[in-house]
């Protein structure tokens, strides 16, 4: 089962276990909710094609204590409705959960006006946003279940990639792969973990995993990263977007950073599949393999 | 409703205070009877009971015209009249757009304009079926150029909204006009529509009590022209 399958599956429970729970879509996705819709009357609201409407009614929603949940492709999630996120929640200092499919370029075939690699970067530009990257179906319905019975402003992006297994959602860094403690540090975030794993079988780093990149786990980066840090970020989205957050969490200390992501500077006009579009990205396993090589053979900052 | 039998020329005295000028900004001057009318005769809120969940809800979508709100506000005893001393300074709570999270009363924190509709409507789903309230939302005639307002029309008008109440103070600042008229635009989506103008508070009061069950109320309120204001 897909995360996105697992997700209108978990609807049911969900609106089952949280009373106040109330699920809002723009079409997309209305069929595959429409049993949940029919056993939970009201509380599966479908607002047509208006994403403005689908981000300013969730904050009304919230506004009188419900807890809504809202759904669509990740650019008509995030970037069409921007101000509604900004206004319609943070400003009003409510909350909503928001999950996202299509993820960077899932919807590959569909090309630029469905993919949106800034989404995540966009989204913890606003204050108060935890952004849940999970790389497993089951890692979907732990975080949904958890935040369900919270308040807070959380996007959640599935992604059709997805790791062998379902690890911790705790919001820590964890570490995955052991190693000298002086060996680089690559850190997966969420489903890019299993790509990671097979790029650096061979070479001398240790791999360490969060299906939280925001807030990040700060103390366990400068944990896992010692004295002179040496960190690869690797990133399913734009590259460089938790750039700000590991910066600050090694600003104590001398460090070599990193970041693996969707390259920023051009707009990939081909259609083909993700993997297609992992590979023009540098984030098939060739491509990450290339870019951490490259970096553990240069040599480490001297220790303070 | 609260009683406190609040004068016309009381509110119009605590609304120079904020502006400072008995020459009124034109914003705040078209709205002020729409709003001194709904909560001395139509809204059940309860200044001593601000987060009652059973409260009426009013949103000020067009938020740039704030002093009447907080005019009325402060006269019904949401907050202290001296606040309205010092709009915009850096310790007041009362800036020259409201914030939900800084002032009693203010349900919703707008100046962007084109989202106290569709935050309206959110409201009025979220209560429907679990309270009394009602949602009343003022909005601008230039602010419906704002598409979100289009979504949000559809949006109640298909749900049959019947606890939204959205009024229009039409002062007619906006640039390219309503061909047909405003209360058209929410008619053909299913609104129960009427216009009032602001010169007979019962008249106003009459045609802001109104709901029906199924369907949701759009007021058009006919005011001076913004620049004869």
């Amino acid at each position: 089962m897909t995360m996105r399958d697992r997700f209108y599956a978990e609807l049911d429970p969900l609106l089952t276990a949280a009373d106040d729970a109330v699920v809002v879509l723009a079409v997309i996705g209305s069929a595959q909710a429409a049993p949940a819709a029919a056993r939970h009357p009201g509380r599966v609201i479908d607002v047509g094609i208006r994403e403005q409407a689908l981000v300013g009614v969730a904050g009304g929603l919230a506004l009188t204590g419900r807890r809504p949940i809202l759904h669509s492709y990740a650019p008509f999630l995030v970037e069409r409705p921007y101000e509604q996120l900004k206004i319609s929640l943070g400003h009003q200092d409510v909350g909503a959960i928001l999950v996202s499919i299509g993820a960077s370029y899932d919807a590959s075939r569909e090309g630029r006006t469905h993919q949106a690699p800034a989404d995540v970067a966009l989204v913890a530009a606003l204050p108060g946003w935890t952004v849940h990257v999970p790389g497993h179906p089951d890692e979907v319905a732990e975080i949904l279940h958890r935040e369900v019975h919270r308040d807070g402003r959380v996007y959640v992006r599935l992604s059709s990639q997805v790791n062998d297994r379902p690890r911790p959602t705790d919001g820590l860094l964890h570490l995955v792969r052991d190693g000298d403690p002086d060996a680089p540090l690559v850190v997966a975030v969420g489903p890019m973990l299993d790509t990671v794993l097979a790029a650096v079988a061979d070479l001398p780093v240790r791999v360490a995993w969060t299906a939280t990149p925001h807030p990040l786990d700060g103390a366990g980066l400068r944990t896992l990263a010692g004295p002179a840090p040496q960190v690869v970020m690797v990133e399913p989205y734009l590259e460089g977007t938790s750039a700000a957050a590991v910066a600050a969490a090694l600003a104590d200390r001398p460090a070599r950073v990193l970041h693996v992501g969707v390259p920023r500077d051009a707009e990939l006009r081909r259609y083909g599949t993700p993997r297609d579009h992992a590979a023009a990205h540098g984030l098939d396993v060739a491509g990450v393999r290339a870019r951490v090589a490259s970096f553990a053979r240069t040599p480490a900052v001297e220790r303070p | 409703m609260t009683t406190t039998g609040t004068a016309r020329a009381d509110v119009r005295a605590l609304v120079a205070r904020v502006t400072g000028d008995e020459k009124h900004d034109p914003s705040a001057h078209s709205t002020l009877d729409v709003v001194r009318v709904l909560y001395e005769n139509v809204l059940h809120v309860d200044p001593d009971r601000p987060d009652d969940p059973d409260r009426d809800r009013f949103v000020l979508s067009k938020g740039h015209g704030p002093a009447s709100t907080y005019a009325v506000l402060a006269a019904h005893g949401f907050f202290p009249a001296d606040w309205l001393d010092d709009v915009g300074a850096w310790g007041s709570p009362l800036g020259h757009h409201p914030d939900r999270v800084l002032v009693p009363g203010i349900e919703v924190g707008s100046g962007s304009l084109g989202h106290g509709l569709p935050l309206a409507v959110g409201m009025a789903l979220g209560l429907r079926g679990r309270s009394p309230a009602r949602v009343v939302v003022l909005v601008g005639d230039a602010e419906l150029d704002e598409g979100s307002n289009a979504e949000a029309i559809q949006v109640a008008g298909r749900l049959g909204l019947g606890p939204l109440t959205c009024v229009v103070v039409d002062n007619h600042s906006d640039n390219h006009g309503w061909p047909g008229g405003i209360a058209a635009r929410f008619g053909v989506e299913g609104w129960a529509t009427t216009d009032v103008d602001t010169r007979d508070d019962a008249r106003l009061a009459a045609a802001l009590r109104r709901t029906l069950t199924d369907r949701p109320t759009v007021v058009v309120v006919d005011a001076p022209r913004k620049d004869a204001a």
